[in-house]
């Protein structure tokens, strides 16, 4: 079974070699998440006003902002901020909604059903907007953007685990669990649960893509993270008020950063559904 | 109908929202910080503080039911006149946006399908999954950049108009067809102008997931039993495209469009706060921004009827498109 699914995967990274880069790309953001604010050339936000607002050149790779401050420097210190709000929103949701949709789908009935509903019409709803809302009645600081996220995610996870919980509450396994005098509660957790967890795995990855371009646009409108400190929404942001007169690198280079991470985590999380689900290749 | 819960979930969520965020309101709208104590338990008793929550709740419902969504603190004038004032602007560039998103989408998925792994297929392949990982903020403020700095061709991209134009008798309150009403030419051009790169801007996130879907269920009309007998008795090709297999294809595509459509509102925010659009989202973000909470408070209450709006909307024309489903 192993070697079986092992020589799936390498089949599917030779058929699709987007996913092996995907995932080498995961493992440099964190890597530079990690490593990054130790190797950056310049302080992220030491100010050099006779430097500001310089093309990018070989000494400032991305160029400077208007106090001066080097842009390849903070782009690679803001990775850091920008993945843990994104995994941590996500990883939140992930737990949230996998307990909460795997106990609604092994349930069933009415409560199952009005849950059902109830996401449905969640996932509908300007997910935005509810975020925003929510940023202000909880007050403008970064865990509440964390939390924000989590909450506007939830009712994916929730979907996605009770669907893949109902399908499987009365196979074989689990009727023999319960025979063997297992409780409901140690069937779902123990049993259903790590039979999730692969198909959730995807799902997670898909949804960071999204949580990280959530994140950056919450902080672009001004809620959450707060300047000096260094973030992808943020700079472009800042370097939104220089665009009509042509500072191009102050908005592209947070811009290309935000596009090459979300581009990473869709193409693994696609990657990762053709290794596990050959037939949902589309 | 099921959306009609939604809406009141929504109602009771902005209502909390009122309730729980931080600093007394009565003390807000006392004089300033420096009122008196008996000046805001005076204010707490003409708001209704001072009562149980769940009869402050039934109140609320009371004011939004007679149109009263409170006051804003920073126009000084009724949200409700606010935002009447400023949707039209908003949904002019939605529903610019939506068109423009359809009708590229669409023939782009229709060109995929019919060719699948061709050069066309995969450029459409490659784009839609670039069009999802751009911000929309970041795409709007490169827009910015090549048509306004680089080539000159789009104007100041600040607000709806250019202060020196005259505006036309206001009918609609979409600009672009009041010009066209007023048979004012040059002012619709400058108006069009305007509306242009922030349609596209939200356009370009949106067209992603609707040529997706596209592609995917011509796919699956295209290799249907009814395509081919169609095909074997000799219609024309574009007959065969349009008629039979892009009608049946359709289905999935207004479902999606639906939930597009509720994501552009979201989007609306950073597109709006990109081009200064004067529309009811920046207004909303602007008094978010200076605590001024009521203004958020209609917004989000403004967005949740018009989602639900939209979905009544989706099963009317999913009702049209196949006549099978009866609402």
């Amino acid at each position: 079974m192993a070697s079986a699914t092992l020589r799936h995967t390498v089949w599917i990274l030779r058929g699709n070699p987007l996913t092996a880069v995907a995932a080498a790309g995961v493992v440099l953001l964190i890597l530079i998440a990690i490593f990054g604010p130790s190797i950056v050339p310049y302080d992220p936000i030491a100010s050099n006003v006779s430097q500001a607002l310089a093309p990018p050149s070989a000494a400032h790779l991305a160029g400077t902002d208007q106090l001066g401050r080097d842009t390849f420097s903070r782009l690679v210190v803001a990775t850091r901020l920008d993945l843990v709000i994104a995994v941590s929103a996500v990883g939140i949701s992930f737990v949230l909604g996998a307990v909460i949709g795997a106990f609604c789908g092994y349930a069933g009935g009415r409560l199952d059903r009005a849950v059902g509903r109830f996401v449905d019409v969640m996932m509908a709803f300007p997910l935005f907007v509810l975020a925003m809302a929510m940023v202000a009645a909880l007050g403008n600081r970064v865990e509440n953007i964390v939390i924000a996220t989590a909450i506007i995610n939830l009712p994916f996870y929730i979907r996605f685990a009770r669907a893949e919980v109902n399908v499987r509450r009365n196979v074989g396994w689990v009727e023999a669990a319960r025979a063997g005098g297992e409780s409901n509660f140690s069937v779902v957790l123990r049993f259903l649960l790590p039979n999730v967890l692969p198909a959730m795995a995807v799902q997670m990855s898909l949804n960071l893509g999204w949580a990280i371009l959530n994140a950056a646009g919450l902080s672009f409108i001004g809620l959450g993270v707060r300047p000096p400190t260094p973030e992808w929404g943020i700079m472009v942001a800042e370097g939104a008020r220089f665009i009509s007169t042509g500072k191009w690198w102050l908005v592209a280079f947070p811009g290309l950063a935000l596009m090459l991470a979300v581009l990473c985590f869709n193409l693994l999380g696609d990657g990762m559904r053709d290794i596990l689900d050959p037939r949902m290749r589309t | 109908m099921s959306s009609l819960p939604a809406l009141f979930g929504v109602l009771v969520f902005t209502f909390l929202l009122m309730r729980v965020l931080p600093g007394d309101p009565a003390v807000f709208f006392a004089s300033g910080p420096n009122a008196g104590k008996e000046e805001i338990e005076v204010i707490r008793k003409q708001m209704g503080l001072d009562k149980p929550v769940p009869q402050q709740l039934l109140l609320y419902l009371y004011d939004v039911g007679r149109g009263n969504l409170g006051r804003s603190l920073m126009t000084g004038q009724a949200v409700t006149t606010d935002l009447r004032d400023r949707l039209p602007a908003s949904l002019e560039l939605t529903l610019t946006a939506l068109l423009i998103a359809l009708v590229s989408a669409i023939p782009l998925g229709v060109l995929a399908a019919l060719k699948p792994g061709s050069v066309i297929d995969h450029g459409v392949r490659l784009f839609c999954a670039l069009g999802v990982c751009v911000p929309t903020f970041v795409s709007g403020l490169l827009l910015i950049y090549v048509f306004y700095y680089l080539l000159g061709l789009a104007p100041d991209p600040t607000g709806r108009i250019d202060v020196f134009t005259s505006l036309p008798p206001s009918r609609t309150g979409f600009l672009t067809i009041d010009f066209l009403l007023a048979g004012d030419l040059d002012g619709w051009w400058a108006a069009f102008r305007q509306l242009i790169l922030p349609a596209a801007t939200m356009a370009l996130f949106v067209i992603a997931p609707l040529a997706r879907i596209t592609r995917a269920s011509m796919l699956v009309s295209l290799g249907s039993d009814f395509v081919r007998t169609a095909r074997s008795v000799g219609l024309s090709w574009w007959r065969i495209v349009v008629t039979y297999a892009l009608r049946n294809a359709i289905l999935p595509v207004i479902t999606i469009a639906g939930i597009v459509f509720s994501t552009m509102l979201g989007a609306n925010v950073l597109v709006e706060k990109v081009y200064s659009w004067p529309g009811v989202a920046s207004y909303a973000l602007d008094a978010l921004l200076s605590s001024d909470y009521a203004p958020v408070q209609g917004f989000v209450l403004l967005m949740a009827s018009i989602f639900v709006v939209v979905n009544l909307l989706v099963d009317v024309l999913y009702g049209i498109a196949d006549p099978r489903v009866s609402i």
